[in-house]
């Protein structure tokens, strides 16, 4: 979405709906292939979809009301964010109680080790379910997947190991972005000249890079995109102050 | 007698789901791509403006609006169709887990997927649910 509006002078507003398309495009390809391998807790995604769906239609009717100029701005933030993120090496959580809510919704799992399958627990349930609607509203918002926050949401505040706290995070950004393009379809955002180009793009894009994975250096991919999203974010914000979008 | 539950073993339901995904993507995609052809053909030398936003005309902004123009083969039509098919591949996806967590006799999951469900058709429909 940033290129779309900063490199090829799109209006913000065909460039989100191209976004969402994009988002559930690559997420439900890859998705597809992570369920197999069983990671993916169904129950934990099911039952945070709740927060993110709901947090979704409502940033989808907020974007309507406000600028694209401010829109422009929060989506830089954004960026900047999760460029720091990326950047941040992450830490092992440790064990603590359970959450009385997880036992009651049946959120504690296994998932696939070395030595057969690992059992966890899930901790914060409520913390993680007001995340994961700010995480909705953004998503609705600026037309995004918001994947980094789903992630903090799982990984740091309800300490689900990272391989299942990442794949389940791709499970529902499918569902998510689905709720926000609903609307935004139905608004005429979605246009199918850049829509068509983009989709078909980023679909053989990420099968390409899936291959590629296996054999790059994860930290070197990890300072290219922090780059990326840096100038990407300092661009966007300085476009939306200046009323250039 | 088997019980529902060993019918539906979760590593089972993992490759139905699976599946169910990947074959939506790609069935999305080959509508889009057909459509795609289609539109190049027909405005492949117009040099598009989309530095002013205008918005689409009604007949891409719904369901019902779509499937008309798919049937008169208008290439629009077509790729919104196949965007179409890719939003509703997580729907379907949303859909077929309530009938697995009700095969399951797991009351509680399938008020919550119902939920999202609701949110989710709620927003393709345009409201009006």
């Amino acid at each position: 979405m940033p290129v779309l509006s900063l490199v090829f002078g799109v209006d913000i507003r065909y460039a989100i709906g191209a976004s969402l398309v994009s988002v559930i495009a690559t997420s439900s390809g890859a998705a597809a292939a992570y369920v197999r391998e069983g990671f993916t807790n169904i129950r934990i995604g099911m039952f945070l979809e709740i927060a993110t769906t709901i947090g979704a239609l409502t940033g989808a009717f907020v974007a309507s009301m406000v600028s694209t100029r401010a829109i422009a701005v929060v989506f830089g933030g954004m960026l900047l964010w999760s460029a720091y993120e990326e950047s941040r090496p992450r830490y092992v959580s440790e064990e603590t109680g359970t959450d009385r809510l997880a036992g009651i919704l049946k959120l504690d799992s296994t998932y696939p080790g070395l030595q057969g399958p690992r059992s966890y627990s899930v901790h914060s349930v409520p913390g993680g379910f007001a995340l994961m609607a700010l995480a909705g509203i953004l998503s609705g918002l600026l037309g995004i997947g918001s994947g980094a926050m789903k992630v903090l949401a799982m990984d740091h505040v309800m300490k689900i190991p990272f391989k299942v706290s990442t794949t389940t995070s791709n499970f529902m950004i499918g569902v998510t972005a689905a709720a926000s393009a609903g609307v935004y379809l139905n608004r005429g955002y979605i246009d199918p000249g850049i829509t068509m180009p983009v989709m078909l793009g980023v679909l053989a894009g990420s099968l390409i890079g899936a291959r590629m994975l296996v054999r790059t250096k994860t930290r070197l991919l990890r300072i290219l995109f922090s780059g990326v999203i840096l100038i990407l974010s300092v661009e966007m914000i300085y476009n939306g102050l200046s009323g250039r979008l | 007698m088997q019980t529902a539950r060993s019918i539906l073993s979760e590593e089972k339901i993992h490759a139905i789901i699976g599946s169910l995904l990947r074959g939506g993507v790609l069935l999305a995609a080959v509508i889009t791509l057909i459509g795609g052809i289609m539109y190049l053909l027909r405005y492949g030398n117009a040099i598009p403006d989309y530095h002013v936003f205008r918005g689409e005309p009604a007949d891409l902004r719904g369901v019902p609006g779509i499937l008309r123009d798919m049937a008169s083969f208008r290439s629009k039509g077509v790729i919104q169709l196949g965007l179409l098919m890719l939003i509703a591949t997580p729907v379907a996806r949303v859909a077929f887990s309530i009938v697995i967590f009700a095969l399951q006799r797991d009351r509680k999951y399938v008020v919550i997927t119902l939920i999202v469900l609701t949110a989710l058709l709620f927003s393709i429909s345009g409201g009006t649910l």
